[in-house]
């Protein structure tokens, strides 16, 4: 009998062992088979280390093929016993311990080696990473020792390895140098619930942190993030990603890219070695999840036993458990042209469903807290089927959208539902109760939340709630105007929730009020930003992305794409030295006009956006700081020279003008807001079309507001005189706050005035003294947080990729990697 | 180097929602965007309306809005959307490594 052709396989780990399982299911008796594998056990399920680390399994209940197995098929396993080297003209292997193979086929399946970032201290011993049992070995005995664990790498392994240590009793930090967690299997939304979730649970969760070094003398001691916070741990689990080990392959010389190139048979560039699993690429992809591994392993064992069946690539859905919580992602939810959005949130059940469809095909998926319908989604989208006959139902999920050609229209499957069936989880409101309070005269949307409560809490079942109006009969559009396209609610209703139901972060918004945009759009998001920023004076992070460029950049944009700078001249006054400071930088910075504005400060322009932080550093060394004439926020406060010099002065304007800006600077607003102090009444200063004028007379002082000098010109109203200066300031600083407070974003008050009406405003502001010192004083509270210069942080080198080119492209060369 | 991609730096310079700006001697400025699914977009920093440059814009969905006028512009076309009509050049990216690629002929094709 002639000897079996030898098959060598380097790697007993998932890919390899299922590659031999194929090929034993195929043909049994083809081959004599060796399998070598680094470390010293048999094969084992590495997905379920996650379960063992969090102590729900034993080694036993992940093992896929025990030691019967390779004995069964006359498999020689040489375990804890790596190739070191592959010689392809002799065809052989050599072990590290010098043992020497020869081989027919050769199948490499050596799968993917975490990755190390480079940062000081990573040999410490205590950095471990979370790849093997070993890793699993090392972990379960720091948590015996219990203390404080940071997992780097907020990814799916990442947070496996941090739920683990969480159970074992470790007090857990997670830093993630992206913005959301996970963002490779979820959107920004589904990335944020998952935070927050987590964070429920006990662990640290930091974003958009980025790992400076690892400190410790002998051991690890914690870690340091680039903005100098420390966190202490006794143990740091590297959890950053993998990179397909291709180190052998390389070192034979086979044709590597990011993985061992291989042909749709896994046949590598030498037509006697396959390879198989994490470390392949194939067809320009690389894959790290166990579906595709299944498929190649399929087309290789096919191959090899002579009945190929090319492998085509994989499209891969995640769906998995992340510390209990279901997940689940497929295919291409990055949006796009042509995309559609498909949005279910429902904050009540923690759920979160989005299905992205393009040409009436499902493209993409991402489920949070229900992914019973993952699969069914999966399904559509592999089969490219046309959904556009269940569009309206899609999101609702298999059962709602399959029932039948009815169900499949919104408003027949509303009509199905039975008269308890629960329309509104938040206030526990049925189907029954939904139409007798349409059937008692409520005939719209508003009139229905504030008649039954259904769809006034969180809003999700909006939708549910129109269908029903529609079955009733009530088809007209709704009256009340939303904030944009991405919601229902109106500024109102958002700012009453954010604060009512403590809501502080942008896609917490979004979730809890059923944004149907995945992050917003330029109209809402800004808008979102400082309702917050109102809202939560002293706890609230804002989110430069929801920043207008000028408020971005702290200096206007011009049409050219250059910026103008205006530093605050308190009240219009200045000095020679501020003056020679500007004339300076002017010169410096080869400003190219200078202008004297409106609002009694200097207008440099043409400054280009690199130079910003060092022009204001030269004006701040000269005490100057940031006018804000780029933002919805205080601008200026315009004074005459008053009683000081002028004959026809009653009071010192200039010095009141100046106390009023220094209460007043740096505060944000729905919109622009401009003061103004007359010494008499001749009003030099112009105060009659300001939103807050103050004109001095004998008997004291007048208040004036809602004033504009833009394309509407509107005079101000007298909102009251008062008799000192002190109640001058008070009431400036109580308007202002009801202001920033009740107006919607980008009204004016001119506007804000002429809706809620003159006398709204003086029973809030003049007759009810105890509101308006509460008011005067949660705009000093503010105050206390908002009155920071912004160039100042930005001279000494914040935001600085705002300000820097990422490279430059000099044609045939790069000059890149400027931070 | 590689003859068909430029590598222009690391992921990690470019903030999810953010933009940054690449000059090219002789050429048109590009500007690289970033959505908040981590996606990568690469446009000529140009506004097809009033030249304003996107790079300072809102970036919503694939979406930037011109920071001079508003326009929507598609990251991944570069035409305008909604009723406006105008289109600009797109520079193809990718990324490999944790670095960003960016296609070297689109990148020089305004240079002189």
């Amino acid at each position: 009998m002639t000897e079996k052709p030898h098959l060598i396989v380097i790697g007993n780990g998932m890919a390899g062992c299922r590659a031999v399982e194929e090929i034993l299911a195929r043909d049994a008796g083809k081959f004599r088979i060796t399998i070598f594998g680094a470390e010293p056990r048999v094969n084992y399920n590495r997905i379920m280390l996650s379960p063992l680390l969090a102590g729900e399994k034993s080694f036993d209940d992940i093992v896929i093929n025990g030691h019967d197995w390779y004995a069964e098929n006359g498999i020689e396993l040489v375990s804890g016993d790596p190739v070191a080297s592959i010689d392809r003209t002799a065809k052989a292997v050599t072990a590290a311990s010098g043992r020497v193979a020869a081989y027919d086929k050769l199948l490499i399946a050596t799968g993917s080696d975490p990755f190390i970032i480079p940062v000081p201290g990573k040999d410490l011993p205590g950095v471990i990473t979370f790849r093997d049992m070993d890793d699993v070995g090392h972990m379960l005995e720091a948590a015996n020792r219990g203390g404080d664990a940071v997992v780097i790498g907020g990814g799916l392994l990442g947070l496996e390895a941090a739920h683990g240590l969480s159970l074992r009793g470790m007090k857990v930090t997670v830093i993630h140098l992206m913005p959301s967690l996970m963002e490779r299997q979820l959107d920004e939304a589904a990335g944020w619930l998952l935070k927050d979730a987590l964070e429920g649970r006990g662990q640290t969760i930091l974003t958009g942190a980025d790992t400076a070094e690892i400190y410790g003398s002998g051991k690890v001691e914690g870690v340091r993030l680039k903005d100098g916070r420390e966190i202490p741990a006794s143990i740091v689990v590297m959890a950053v990603g993998i990179r397909p080990s291709t180190g052998l392959a390389k070192e034979a010389g086979l044709a590597v890219g990011r993985g061992i190139h291989v042909d749709d048979d896994m046949v590598t560039s030498d037509p006697d070695i396959l390879a198989v699993g994490e470390c392949v690429e194939h067809d320009g992809s690389v894959y790290g999840l166990v579906a595709p591994l299944w498929d190649m392993c399929r087309s290789l064992a096919d191959g090899l036993t002579s009945a190929p069946n090319g492998y085509r690539g994989s499209v891969t859905s995640t769906k998995l458990k992340v510390s209990g919580i279901d997940v689940f992602s497929a295919g291409d939810f990055s949006g796009g042209e042509g995309c559609e959005d498909i949005v279910l949130r429902d904050a009540t059940r923690g759920v979160y469903k989005r299905v992205i469809v393009k040409e009436d095909r499902v493209v993409g998926a991402v489920l949070y807290g229900d992914t019973a319908d993952g699969n069914w989604y999966f399904d559509l989208l592999k089969k490219a089927e046309d959904v556009s006959e269940i569009r309206d139902a899609l999101i609702f999920g298999q059962a709602f959208a399959s029932g039948g050609g009815a169900s499949a229209n919104p408003i027949d499957a509303v009509a199905m539902l039975s008269d308890d069936a629960e329309i509104c989880g938040c206030n526990g409101i049925s189907k029954g109760a939904v139409m007798a309070c349409i059937a008692g005269g409520a005939g719209s949307l508003d009139a229905v939340r504030s008649g039954c409560k259904a769809s006034a809490s969180c809003g999700s079942c909006t939708g549910l709630v129109e269908s029903l109006l529609k079955l009733a009969g009530h088809d007209e559009d709704r009256v009340i105007k939303p904030m944009c396209k991405c919601t229902s609610f109106t500024h109102e209703d958002v700012r009453h929730a954010i604060v009512e139901r403590g809501l502080k972060e942008i896609p917490e918004i979004m979730q809890a009020m059923s944004w149907s945009t995945p992050d917003g759009c330029f109209s809402c998001r800004p808008a979102l930003n400082y309702y917050l920023l109102c809202a939560w004076p002293k706890s609230h992070v804002d989110d430069m992305q929801s920043r207008f460029v000028n408020e971005r950049m702290h200096a206007n944009i011009q049409k050219d794409g250059t910026y103008s700078v205006v530093p605050r001249m308190w009240g219009g006054v200045t000095t020679p030295n501020e003056l020679r400071a500007i004339a300076d930088a002017c010169d410096k910075y080869q400003a190219r006009m200078v202008k004297v504005t409106g609002g009694q400060r200097l207008d440099v322009f043409g400054i280009k956006k690199e130079d910003l932080p060092a022009i204001w550093a030269d004006l701040n060394a000269a005490g100057m700081v940031s006018g804000h004439a780029y933002g919805k926020a205080l601008r200026t406060v315009k004074t005459c020279v008053g009683s000081e010099w002028c004959r026809f002065g009653t009071q010192d304007s200039t010095g009141l003008g100046i106390k009023t800006e220094r209460m007043t600077w740096g505060s944000w607003m729905p919109h622009k807001f401009k003061i103004a102090v007359s010494g008499c009444p001749r009003n030099c200063a112009e105060a009659t079309i300001k939103d807050f004028g103050i004109i001095c007379v004998e008997s004291g002082y007048q208040l004036l507001v809602g004033g504009n000098g833009g394309i509407h010109l509107r005079g101000t109203d007298l909102l009251c005189s008062v008799e000192t200066e002190q109640e001058a300031l008070d009431y400036c600083a109580a308007f202002i706050q009801l202001y920033r407070e009740e107006a919607r974003y980008l009204d004016r008050t001119a506007p804000w005035i002429e809706r809620v009406g003159l006398d709204y405003v003086k029973a809030r502001i003049v007759e009810d003294g105890a509101g308006r010192e509460a008011l005067r004083s949660r705009f000093l509270y503010a105050q206390s947080f908002h009155q920071v210069d912004p160039w100042a942080a930005r001279a000494a080198g914040g935001e600085a990729h705002l300000h820097q080119h990422i490279a430059e492209i000099r044609p045939f060369a790069v000059v890149g990697g400027v931070a | 180097m590689n003859a068909e991609w430029l590598d222009i730096g690391p992921i990690d310079q470019l903030p999810a929602l953010g933009a940054r700006t690449l000059p090219v001697q002789g050429g048109q400025e590009i500007a690289i965007f970033r959505t908040a699914n981590g996606q990568v977009y690469g446009l000529v920093n140009k506004c097809p309306h009033k030249a304003g440059p996107l790079s300072q814009g809102i970036v919503h969905d694939t979406t930037v809005t011109c920071p001079l006028h508003n326009w929507r512009i598609s990251l991944i076309s570069g035409e305008a959307l909604g009723d406006d009509k105008g289109c600009v050049p797109v520079i193809p990216v990718k990324i490999d490594g944790g670095r960003i690629l960016i296609g070297r002929a689109e990148a020089l094709a305004s240079v002189g």
